[in-house]
């Protein structure tokens, strides 16, 4: 039994560390939020130098060849930065799909593109009704003459005003709800009409309508339905691993403030009843962290049903998230409020991992059924 | 024991209605919502309920108050809530002015009241301050006598629309000798002094309603002190009960709970409703089953004022429960909006981003926060029921 990183992986958490400390402080990230992109373009290309773009990808594409352990190490470091460069968009979503399903050429193209920092994607898969089903899909895609036409709309699409190409889902058969009959293509961004907004966290969205826009299908048509399952599976271990270090830094910030803060002539932090709350945050800290290792070793081990310590995890994440971010606040009274503070920034980004790829209450539901039924 | 109304309740619940359907309408909704526009919409909306005689039902009939029994208190905010409007902005007409006519003197009641009744005056609270939050007594504005003057020094925080305010009713301290809460006075403060200037503080709902207000050798008569001089947390202390009885909101979190539930059903998830979901609807029931209790528990509170008891610590009770349903409330809002319950107010429309109710999820949620944090903390308040209640 062996809980530590290797060698490699303390370095690649230091480094991003680093960057986060150095580089990465609350009033560049505060600006880089503010700023019409959302994102720094001399940052990508910073991570781009640093390697960390090539994580998740097989070193036949010139990647690192990473394990999911690598991307939790990385993410949680981005976390307690509240890094808003699209890594999850473009590395570990468009980046993942095209790894896992892209044809030989396209992966060879477009991966090595990826890795240099010179092309952003996104992933658009979430319609205006499909809540959290990923069968629940109303965009159409029709062969003609010249490959597939796609129409319909697609929302929230992170990344989606950055983003130079998509991996857009679509019902090339079927009925909304089929698990059959769903399929990816590849669309350029030219044709496609979107319009942006920004969401609380400082994520920049996009509403994405297409309108016989062309698409390359990408993997087998009405097969796609196990692959988004997977994407959302790595998508939510990558969002978690950020959820860890959110929870950190929220504690970390929250015991200071109780240990400075004074009223009625002492420190706050010496009152029993917030001893006792702030040791429940720092629990639940712990149980995530352990519950993140879990599904770690489920994936990367085959130890256990890794879907089913997934949707644990989720589900935890949620419900630990929430307490230590309404903990934070409220331990921070008035001061919790502002906007100026960055706690309630922090809490914000928990909220937005709180809802995608499926929510506490949605991922135990599957669980249910899988541990139950 | 029964909660039945009287016919003569019945019609008066259908004149309240018939009211609010009439006089709060969507124009103004839609002006409240735009903060250029909002201060004004407001004072329209609090001049339509004086002209009905009915923006001070908690006043005594002999200031301008309605007369009303508690059972017609009852109706009137039921109704306001149902009817989804707009409340008044508490600070002149619900918390300074049951302090003047309770604790001020004849001048004072008359230069005062009638001008808030009218809504002439829009007036805020200066009691917070950056060093004394919870720990109310710590306060440190000092007030220092010169002749017929007092001159102020220090600064107030989380002063809600100081933005808009003419007049700011503040804690200051008149002695640094005996117990902290002997040395406290009750000023009222014409905003327009010379030496007081608003810094606008920015909230994490992205909106701007609090403020810190400092104060530079600022000039007030010593005839704007509300009752004797180091004698103002008690008054404040009468006025802080008045604050927690209102912040239930009990009618309001039955409104919010019904719209939940339509929205749930109208959110389908892979075929199936949110309303019909077990996880959401135990959720959903939790709060609910909690908010029945609560409004018997706010009507016993009411029947204890109206044979003759003054509200205790029952309002930290109140206060508690009733801003822990709020907040599950806007929480389980927050999950229906799902993957939009965060976003920003857009150039987008409803139709163009795909959803009606996500950035008003986002907006409640986030200044929720505060309800267990203002009017004294959720911790001071259990604090209150632990020393005067059960005697620890």
């Amino acid at each position: 039994m062996n809980f530590d990183f290797t060698e490699e992986q303390n370095m690649l958490r230091d480094s991003v560390a680093r960057f986060v400390q150095d580089d990465y402080n609350w009033d560049k990230r505060c600006a880089i939020a503010a700023s019409e992109e959302g994102m720094s373009a001399e940052n990508w290309q910073t991570f781009a130098e640093l390697g960390w773009l090539s994580v998740p990808f097989a070193e036949e594409y010139g990647g690192f060849g990473g394990s999911a352990i690598d991307v939790m190490v990385l993410m949680e470091q981005f976390g307690k930065g509240l890094v808003l460069e699209p890594y999850l968009a473009t590395v570990i979503l468009f980046g993942g799909l095209l790894q896992k399903v892209g044809s030989e050429e396209q992966r060879n193209t477009l991966i090595p593109q990826i890795i240099e920092g010179g092309l952003q994607g996104a992933y658009a898969y979430l319609e205006r009704q499909s809540r959290h089903e990923l069968a629940d899909v109303t965009t159409t895609a029709s062969a003609g003459a010249n490959g597939h036409v796609l129409n319909g709309e697609k929302v929230v699409v992170f990344n989606g005003m950055g983003a130079d190409q998509f991996i857009v889902s679509a019902r090339t058969s079927g009925e909304q709800n089929d698990e059959a009959g769903v399929s990816l293509f590849l669309v350029a961004a030219a044709d496609v009409q979107r319009a942006g907004y920004q969401m609380m966290d400082g994520q920049r969205v996009a509403n994405i309508v297409l309108k016989d826009a062309p698409g390359v299908l990408l993997g087998e048509e009405g097969a796609a339905l196990p692959v988004m399952e997977d994407i959302a599976q790595d998508a939510n271990l990558a969002l978690c691993a950020e959820a860890l270090g959110i929870m950190e830094k929220l504690n970390a910030t929250t015991l200071e403030y109780t240990k400075t803060r004074e009223q009625f002539g002492v420190t706050i932090g010496s009152f029993q009843a917030l001893q006792h709350r702030m040791v429940e945050t720092f629990m639940a800290y712990e149980q995530t962290r352990s519950m993140v290792y879990r599904a770690l070793c489920a994936l990367t081990n085959g130890e256990e049903d890794a879907t089913t310590a997934m949707h644990a995890l989720k589900v935890l994440v949620n419900r630990n998230g929430r307490l230590i971010f309404g903990e934070a606040i409220q331990m921070h009274g008035g001061m919790g409020l502002t906007d100026e503070l960055d706690v309630g920034h922090y809490a914000k980004r928990l909220m937005m991992i709180n809802t995608s790829f499926g929510d506490g209450d949605y991922h135990q539901t599957q669980f249910n059924e899988r541990v139950y039924n | 024991m029964h909660t039945q109304f009287t016919a003569e309740e019945l019609a008066f619940r259908e004149e309240v209605r018939a009211f609010y359907k009439e006089a709060h309408t969507p124009e103004l909704v839609e002006r409240f919502s735009n903060p250029a526009t909002m201060k004004d919409a407001i004072i329209e909306w609090q001049r339509k309920l004086y002209d009905q005689g009915w923006v001070a039902p908690n006043w005594p009939k002999e200031y301008g108050g309605t007369g009303w029994t508690d059972t017609q208190r009852f109706i009137f905010d039921s109704e306001r809530s149902a009817a989804g409007a707009r409340g008044v902005i508490p600070f002149g007409l619900s918390m300074v002015a049951p302090v003047i006519y309770t604790f001020g003197n004849e001048e004072q009641k008359a230069r005062f009241l009638p001008r808030i009744l009218k809504s002439e005056d829009w007036w805020c609270q200066g009691y917070s301050e950056p060093g004394a939050g919870s720990d109310l007594a710590a306060l440190k504005t000092r007030a220092v006598r010169d002749g017929d003057d007092y001159i102020v020094n220090g600064a107030k925080i989380w002063t809600t629309y100081a933005q808009y305010a003419d007049w700011i009713f503040c804690l200051v301290r008149t002695s640094t000798e005996g117990k902290r809460q002997e040395g406290i006075s009750f000023l009222l403060i014409d905003m327009t002094t010379p030496g007081i200037k608003v810094n606008p503080i920015h909230s994490i709902d992205n909106h701007h309603s609090l403020n810190e207000v400092e104060f530079n050798d600022v000039r007030v008569p010593v005839a704007n002190r509300i009752g004797e001089e180091n004698k103002g947390w008690t008054y404040a202390k009468a006025l802080l009960a008045h604050e927690r009885t209102g912040i239930a909101g009990v009618a309001d979190s039955k409104r919010n709970l019904a719209n939940l539930k339509k929205r749930a059903a109208a959110e389908v998830n892979g075929g199936r409703s949110l309303l019909s979901d077990p996880l959401f609807q135990k959720r959903l029931s939790d709060v609910e089953i909690e908010l029945m209790a609560l409004e018997f528990t706010e009507l016993r509170v009411l029947a204890t004022v109206a044979s003759g008891g003054a509200p205790g610590a029952e309002s930290s009770m109140l206060k508690i429960k009733g801003t822990e349903i709020q907040q599950a409330l806007q929480e389980l809002n927050m999950d229906l909006a799902a993957y939009y319950q965060g976003v920003l107010p857009t150039d987008l429309n409803a139709e163009q981003l795909g959803h009606e109710f996500g950035s008003d999820a986002r907006q409640s949620f986030m200044y929720g926060r505060a309800a267990t944090i203002y009017g004294g903390s959720n911790e001071v308040q259990k604090n209150i029921i632990a020393k005067a209640v059960l005697g620890l």
